[in-house]
């Protein structure tokens, strides 16, 4: 592979984040590192600030105190969500969210990287390899057939997956990827676990899921959040095992 | 570009209508049957400029979500610019023969004429502001709003608040308007009498010309790329972000050009109808203009024109046969509309849904791959 990721190098980088809604700390000192071309799944209960972590990772929400660093320089917390999306930042929702009145096909040309200025897109004509990149996607993603429907009309997982390749399209070195396999059916399940290590061939991946056997399919190191922070990071058998993991798991 | 068969069909009848209408006014005898009262061209042309107002609303609304409640202060303002150079072109046949100013400035008493009174005399200067006045008000406005990511109703509120603030504006006598009585006895444009028959057939024609190019331009945006990436703000514009995307940007070019769009048509009405007054900006005004599209279709574009102008007919035979009663028959038309034409009119042409379309076409195409 040419474009081959160097290994061993820091691409994310949280340090001491702390962000606070109406007195309730949805993330309290939390620390984590993300090398170039890792998959990472977090886990962890309900309010444990998984999905804060997104946000504060890709612009949504400001943190209170904390450093945000990608690409070793680049400090997350000064940016907006569409500069940070331009950096190389996907991000996928837990609810699938694709434009549903726009066709398979128009929802991936949105997404492929490229100029978003309205003056551009306002004479912009197709290119081939756009073309070719959108079919690409569409052929990862198992949805050709269904490329000129309206993606309101496309099934759960049908939805789910065009919002990975949204996520493909692109290009960003970072995909975030929120609860990817809610709601959908075994085999979907498999196939996107699947999708989500081919995908980790070229980019860092970063899954947020409730699903163990989904977890444990992808095989990948595994950060436990509790109350904001982090309490236990390793293997999946690791954490397993670890008794405070144990402990927020099955209660006091 | 694809217009479909709607566009065309609106295109003609549009153009046509207006082109036939104004020459059975000019080459028939007033004692023919087929003659066309020079009243009917008059209100016909009104209308149009109206269905460019609709046009407008449509824009925005239909496609980006932003319900506009104030957007026939565009228009007023647009027909302002017209009404002003209008004023100019009087010079000494207004009543009190003043050749520098304007009646009412005379009336009241004014010396000189205020600064931004300067230049209107150049018909090329006026329509360049009543281009510019709605374009720069529209940016300002859209740039504060959109940026503080204020939408949906808050927005609309505030833009029904900005019109009725100029309705206020302009009612002052000191704001050099004219005041209440607002522009008004015009002579000439661009030296031809306003009142002439032939004048108005011009303008008709005209009117029908412009509302064809703006309905072009908006079928160019909405169906470009930057059309689907409105269609995208306007149903998940948190979404559009992640994608990289500044939805404020978006809208705020849209907002723009959809309050030009409704200056020129302004612009256009003015020398029509003969009078631009502060009641232009009544916020009843920008409602119904949102009636209009809502009875036509919204964000259909071709439904903003028939919305605009089978409603205004309707207005006018209504508040002819029934006055009292208009303002029930307008709203018990929106209510019928929303509950039971939610795509308005052009909903009742499209019983084969976009849907329905789209998933024969994967089929269709697969067909032609093997015949073909």
């Amino acid at each position: 592979m040419s474009d081959r990721l160097n290994e061993g190098d820091t691409l994310l980088y949280l340090d001491g984040v702390t962000v606070t809604f109406d007195g309730f700390r949805a993330l309290n000192a939390l620390s984590l590192v993300l090398e170039k071309g890792e998959m990472r799944a977090m886990v962890g209960p309900n309010g444990a600030g998984k999905t804060t972590m997104m946000d504060v990772i890709t612009g949504k929400t400001r943190p209170d105190t904390g450093k945000v660093v990608f690409n070793k320089d680049v400090d997350l917390t000064k940016l907006d969500e569409p500069s940070i999306a331009a950096l190389g930042i996907g991000r996928k929702f837990q609810k699938p969210t694709v434009f549903e009145p726009l066709s398979v096909w128009d929802n991936l040309l949105l997404a492929l990287a490229g100029d978003r200025s309205p003056r551009f897109s306002m004479f912009a004509r197709q290119t081939p390899e756009e073309k070719t990149k959108i079919e690409g996607i569409l052929e990862t993603t198992r949805l050709t057939d269904a490329r000129n429907r309206r993606s309101a009309d496309l099934s759960h997982g049908q939805k789910q997956w065009l919002e990975i390749g949204m996520l493909l399209a692109q290009e960003p070195q970072l995909l975030l990827v929120d609860e990817p396999v809610a709601g959908m059916t075994d085999a979907e399940t498999e196939q996107t676990a699947h999708l989500l290590r081919e995908i980790n061939k070229t980019r860092s991946v970063v899954v947020v899921e409730h699903d163990m056997a989904f977890v444990r399919a992808l095989d990948v190191k595994v950060t436990v959040l509790h109350e904001g922070s982090v309490l236990s990071e390793g293997s999946l058998d690791f954490v397993s095992d670890d008794p405070k993991v144990i402990e927020v798991y099955l209660g006091r | 570009m694809k217009l479909g068969m709607s566009g065309y069909i609106a295109i003609l009848c549009v153009l046509g209508g207006a082109i036939l209408l104004a020459l059975l006014n000019q080459l028939t005898p007033a004692s023919s049957a087929v003659h066309v009262p020079t009243y009917v061209m008059a209100l016909v042309g009104k209308y149009l400029c109206f269905a460019m107002l609709a046009l407008a609303v449509d824009l925005v609304w239909g496609f980006a979500g932003i319900l506009s409640l104030g957007h026939a202060a565009f228009f007023a303002l647009g027909g302002y610019a017209m009404g002003m150079y209008l004023m100019r072109q009087i010079g000494t046949r207004g009543v009190y023969g003043n050749p520098n100013l304007p009646d009412f400035m005379v009336f009241l008493g004014w010396k000189e004429l205020p600064w931004y009174w300067y230049g209107f005399s150049w018909f090329g200067f006026a329509m360049l502001m009543a281009i510019l006045v709605p374009a720069i008000l529209a940016g300002v406005f859209g740039w504060l709003a959109f940026r503080s990511r204020v939408t949906g109703v808050y927005l609309s509120i505030i833009t029904q608040a900005l019109t009725y603030a100029l309705l206020l504006a302009f009612f002052r006598n000191d704001m050099g308007f004219g005041g209440n009585n607002g522009l008004t006895d015009f002579k000439d444009i661009l030296g031809f009498n306003v009142q002439a028959d032939s004048t108005r057939a011009a303008l008709l024609v005209i009117s029908a010309l412009f509302l064809c190019g703006a309905f072009l331009v908006a079928r160019f945006v909405v169906d470009s790329r930057f059309g689907k990436i409105l269609i995208a703000v306007r149903d998940t514009e948190s979404r559009t972000r992640f994608l990289g995307y500044r939805p404020e940007t978006y809208k705020l070019v849209v907002w723009v050009l959809s309050a030009v769009m409704a200056g020129i048509g302004g612009a256009l009405y003015v020398p029509q109808v003969g009078i631009i007054n502060p009641s232009e900006f009544a916020p009843g005004n920008s409602i119904e203009a949102v009636i209009w599209v809502a009875v036509g279709g919204r964000g259909t574009l071709v439904g903003a024109i028939l919305g605009a102008l089978l409603v205004n007919f309707g207005k006018t035979w209504f508040t002819g046969a029934f006055p009292e009663v208009w303002l029930y028959a307008l709203g018990a038309m929106f209510i019928f509309v929303t509950l039971f034409l939610p795509r308005g009119v052009m909903g009742l042409f499209q019983r084969r849904s976009k849907r329905e379309i789209e998933e024969e076409m994967p089929a269709a195409a697969a067909a032609h791959e093997v015949t073909g």
